[in-house]
């Protein structure tokens, strides 16, 4: 077998001939595994939705309510949660960009009075071993069961009394404000809820 | 022709007398990059296993169709290719390892591992020596990914794949967790690895 001569045409040809090939692979691929990359991001949410919510007997998911704010650069995502059409909580997406190495993205839900039921981690790029300690029970279940009114959700170097992860304060730090962003915004949101029922 | 003793030689010369990582130094964007757990290695290391595979593979069976002067170019594309389609099997199917090994997925089209076993290897021979070249080769890179993960895991954190056996306060050399662990890991393992092995 001896090798094609590199002359203009049978390199153009070539060259053609393999981007076509590959193209035509990859969008097959893609058309495979469209569906189910979707159902699995939808699963995620929802998994993460019934560990931070109240029992809810609607679909948060399709009720989500998008809230422009100016803390964050998209708009917030809200999941509101209801048992037999009467409001029992909502799900608010957290996120800051003060992360160890950037975005840290969480999902915390909140019962209708502002208490924290849960917080679940969805995105983040923190160190392994040390920032992502951030999803162990012990350093979460400080959140759980508390509500910013009264709580200083700070870590404790800022005055606050949450006790920052070993070796990790920025992380925590992040964490803390993402769940404060979060806080507020979901106030913003009760107050309109009970502003439009009178 | 080439007979089975050479086809055994060409399989064990990938995992110990020319192991990617320890001998060549290859693909350290990566080793350095993911191995700071057993599992992350692990995972990262069958990715490029398959794509190393793959591209070696279709290199072999269009080699005498691909101009010399546009080689480089075309094994690109087509270990893009590869690449891009683990990229989408892994969020579609196993969306756990996915988020674990991040941009590190892309990066595996830039792995100097892949391309010169293409450059080196397949361009040149048959498609039988290239599939067993891509196998050493690439069994080669997954235990030493898996080694340097381990090691950094049992240092950093008291554990192995996830299963720790310190207790949760008990201090650990968190620096080989963090990058520069991975140069010392990976300087040190090298070292032995090439005690034992150079002799052979």
């Amino acid at each position: 077998m001896s090798k094609k001569e590199s002359t203009f045409s049978n390199m153009i040809i070539t060259l053609l001939i393999i981007t076509l090939v590959s193209g035509l692979s990859l969008g097959f691929v893609n058309d495979i595994t469209k569906g189910p990359k979707a159902k699995a991001k939808l699963e995620r949410k929802i998994k993460a939705l019934k560990l931070v919510l109240p029992e809810f007997t609607n679909n948060p998911v399709a009720d989500i309510e998008l809230v422009k704010s100016e803390k964050a650069k998209d708009s917030v995502e809200m999941y509101p949660a209801y048992f037999d059409k009467n409001w029992v909580g909502t799900a608010v997406v957290g996120s800051t960009n003060k992360g160890f190495s950037g975005l840290i993205k969480l999902m915390i839900g909140f019962k209708k009075e502002g208490t924290i039921k849960n917080v679940v981690v969805l995105e983040q790029k923190e160190t392994p071993g040390l920032g992502t300690k951030m999803k162990d029970e012990k350093f979460i279940s400080q959140y759980r069961d508390k509500n910013l009114e009264s709580f200083n959700i700070k870590v404790k170097k800022d005055g606050g009394e949450i006790d920052a992860l070993t070796g990790a304060t920025i992380t925590s730090r992040a964490f803390s404000e993402a769940v404060q962003m979060a806080y507020d915004e979901f106030l913003k949101s009760k107050k309109l809820k009970v502003e439009s029922k009178k | 022709m080439i007979t089975i003793i050479d086809q055994k030689q060409n399989f064990i010369k990938g995992i110990i007398k020319e192991n990617p990582v320890f001998v060549m130094l290859l693909g350290m964007c990566p080793t350095l990059g993911v191995t700071s757990s057993a599992f992350n290695g692990l995972g990262m290391g069958v990715a490029t296993l398959f794509v190393l595979l793959m591209s070696n593979i279709v290199v072999s069976l269009v080699k005498s169709q691909i101009p010399s002067k546009v080689r480089i170019p075309a094994f690109i594309i087509i270990i893009a290719s590869f690449v891009t389609i683990v990229e989408m099997v892994l969020e579609a199917f196993i969306p756990f390892l996915y988020e674990q090994l991040g941009i590190f997925i892309p990066l595996i089209v830039v792995n100097c591992l892949i391309l010169g076993r293409a450059e080196a290897f397949a361009s040149k021979h048959n498609l039988y020596s290239s599939i067993i070249d891509a196998l050493g080769m690439g069994i080669g890179f997954v235990l030493a990914l898996t080694l340097l993960g381990a090691t950094r895991e049992i240092l950093g954190n008291g554990s192995l794949f996830e299963l720790k056996f310190v207790s949760e306060n008990a201090n650990t050399f968190i620096l080989f967790i963090l990058p520069p662990g991975a140069f010392i890991a990976l300087a040190y393992l090298a070292a032995v690895f090439n005690k034992f092995t150079i002799k052979v």
